[in-house]
């Protein structure tokens, strides 16, 4: 099998990328590695999230809740105990257990009512998160959570108080949840839920049980989800409950459609310029969302395929074609 | 049980509120096929604008509800001719994050405009009092508001029974194809009709604008009531729409009363349950 230049191209850049993410605590100050530990963060709740929307074609409106299960499962158990990967982990089953429940439940609808369903699940886990003061601590949120250090007894102890050290561990478990989501959605098992995206009823005919695989997929999207909040409270040392609000849960489908749904890499993509969009408005305006709103406008009305598509239908067969390479379609 | 009486004219007053944005929301839903997130803002419009008008501008209480309407028909016109109008074709997602985008804009623009202070407009003099009922003292506003809120269910039920336009209406919801072929300017149809439901969003805005404070981020807030609202109808059921509104309205009303802490929990279990046991609505066939 011969390989495409084009291919190692991008392989090549990722490796690329890779490298300086590792390099920049030595490279950039502070302010840089929390922005980036942001967008790995969103990256991780966009990715599962597009499970759901690019590639089993169901629009969530209700990520947050699980997003806000993890931050909460997380910061509960580091309050009482003070090791980070007990944290993390508490925090990813305690969102996939929740994921689980009301996966069942809503995968019994498709499109609109999918939306609402999920939307309506997540405001509810939000007004408990809101009222219920004795478990969640109301609207002051949970407070004091420390960046406890990573323990595994007889192993390794890392001191993780300075945040170039948790920058690290972000930046390994995100790539790994990455990496593990590419091998899933290029699985058979992703090859099944884009089949069912396309044509649910072919794939019912091949005796495939539909609902099931909705509802693996709405797992493994709620566990992205509950690794992508469980993440949070060590970087903030609180947690509150705007985190499973409903416009929170529009920032993965933000990201998502800035990237680009129907490829892997955006909604990647997608996070990052979330974030320097951001960043370079508030620069000028504290109106940002402003700006934000037009550029979802423009999109939308321009550029449905996402930023990504640009790169792939221009400028990868250019750069084939620049080096002399044909295109592989 | 007189408490309890009470309480529940109190809730019906709060649902005619939703009852008016929900409106707008279902008709909309039911004829061009879009769920609008920005419907919201535009009840947050029509306050701002009846604020303006009638708080700062000092103009007629009854005029400078019309120009709030006017206003939001407006903007409305703008949404639909030069947005919504092309990604009709598009997946819901991409609708959904459209109106989103609005939405953003609509609440920067407002606290550019009015700033992100909270507002209270005074109340017209001939609003201010009560009445007593069972013994406590209701306000007059109050039952302007459920009366309003009745007789605009009486003048839809007309416009959509009774008229050639609300002829057009249903036939184009219920097929918009044959209604198409047989002569129905569609294009034109679903601007007056999506102008019509930001009217409606806005009037209910408008005349929250007395009692309930203005403030950049009230739109977001109502716009997951009214959801709540048209799903317990049954989306793009209208009658659906104000008995949802009522439940609504009265479940939070005795909700406050008797369990404060569960109460917007209960009201999204109802959602869930009608989503899920009858997701065409209470009212859906």
């Amino acid at each position: 099998m011969i390989k495409h230049k084009g291919f190692s191209i991008t392989t090549l850049l990722l490796l690329a990328l890779i490298v300086f993410l590792f390099f920049l605590p030595q490279l950039a100050g502070k302010y840089v590695m929390y922005m980036t530990m942001h967008i790995l963060i969103l990256s991780v709740f966009s990715l599962g999230f597009n499970l759901l929307l690019g590639y089993t074609g169901l629009l969530s409106f209700g990520q947050a809740g699980f997003y806000a299960c993890g931050a909460y499962g997380c910061a509960k158990l580091l309050l009482v105990i003070p090791s980070l990967l007990p944290g993390i982990i508490c925090g990813i089953l305690f969102a996939g257990v929740f994921a689980l429940i009301l996966g069942f439940l809503c995968i019994r609808h498709t499109r609109i009512y999918f939306a609402m369903l999920t939307l309506c699940f997540g405001m509810m886990i939000y007004s408990l998160a809101w009222k219920w003061r004795s478990m969640t601590g109301g609207d002051d949120g949970l407070i004091g959570i420390p960046r406890a250090p990573l323990e595994i007894p007889g192993i390794l102890s890392i001191d993780m108080s300075s945040m170039g050290n948790y920058y690290y561990f972000v930046l390994v478990v995100c790539l790994l949840a990455i990496g593990l989501l590419y091998r899933i959605v290029n699985s058979p098992f992703g090859l099944t839920l884009q089949g069912i995206r396309d044509s649910e009823s072919r794939i019912a005919f091949t005796g495939i049980s539909v609902k099931n695989y909705r509802l693996i997929a709405f797992t493994i999207a709620g566990l992205y989800a509950g690794l992508a909040g469980a993440l949070l409270p060590p970087l903030e040392n609180t947690v509150t409950p705007p985190l499973a609000h409903w416009t929170h849960s529009a920032e993965p489908v933000m990201a998502t459609l800035l990237g680009g749904i129907h490829t892997f890499s955006g909604p990647i993509v997608g996070a990052f310029l979330f974030y320097v969009i951001k960043d370079i408005i508030v620069r000028f305006t504290e109106y940002w969302l402003i700006w934000l709103g037009a550029i979802v406008l423009a999109l939308v009305m321009g550029l449905p395929g996402g930023v990504v598509s640009i790169f792939e239908k221009r400028l990868i067969p250019w750069i084939r074609l620049r080096f002399g390479e044909r295109s592989p379609r | 049980m007189e408490t309890l009486a009470f309480q529940g004219l109190i809730g019906l007053s709060l649902a005619m509120y939703l009852w008016l944005i929900a409106a707008g929301l279902t008709i909309v839903f039911g004829v061009l096929g879009i769920l609008n997130f920005a419907h919201g803002s535009l009840f947050m419009l029509g306050a701002y604008f009846a604020f303006t008008f009638y708080g700062l501008l000092g103009i007629n209480f009854w005029l400078s509800m019309l120009l709030s309407l006017l206003g939001a028909a407006l903007v409305g016109l703008i949404m639909e001719r030069f947005f919504l109008r092309y990604i009709y074709h598009l997946d819901v997602a991409y609708q959904l994050l459209l109106t989103f985008g609005f939405i953003l804009i609509f609440d920067d623009a407002v606290k550019m405009i009015w700033g992100g202070v909270f507002m209270i407009p005074p109340m017209p003099d001939f609003f201010t009092g009560a009445i007593l009922i069972f013994g406590r003292p209701f306000p007059i506003y109050n039952l302007f508001i459920i009366s309003t809120g009745i007789g605009v269910a009486i003048g839809l039920w007309l416009i959509l029974e009774r008229t050639w336009w609300g002829r057009i209406i249903r036939a184009s919801a219920s097929d918009r194809e044959m209604a198409s072929a047989i002569g129905v300017n569609i294009p034109i149809l679903f601007t007056t009709v999506f102008m019509f439901g930001a009217a409606l969003a806005a009037l209910g805005g408008a005349l929250s604008t007395p009692v309930r404070v203005v403030a950049p981020g009230i739109g977001g807030a109502i716009i997951i009531q009214a959801f709540v609202v048209t799903v317990i109808g049954g989306l793009g059921n209208l009658k659906g729409a104000f008995v949802g509104a009522v439940i609504v309205g009265v479940l939070t009303a005795y909700g406050i009363l008797l369990f404060p802490i569960f109460e917007l929990f209960i009201i999204f279990v109802v959602m869930a349950a009608v989503l899920l046991l009858k997701p065409e609505g209470l009212f859906g066939g």
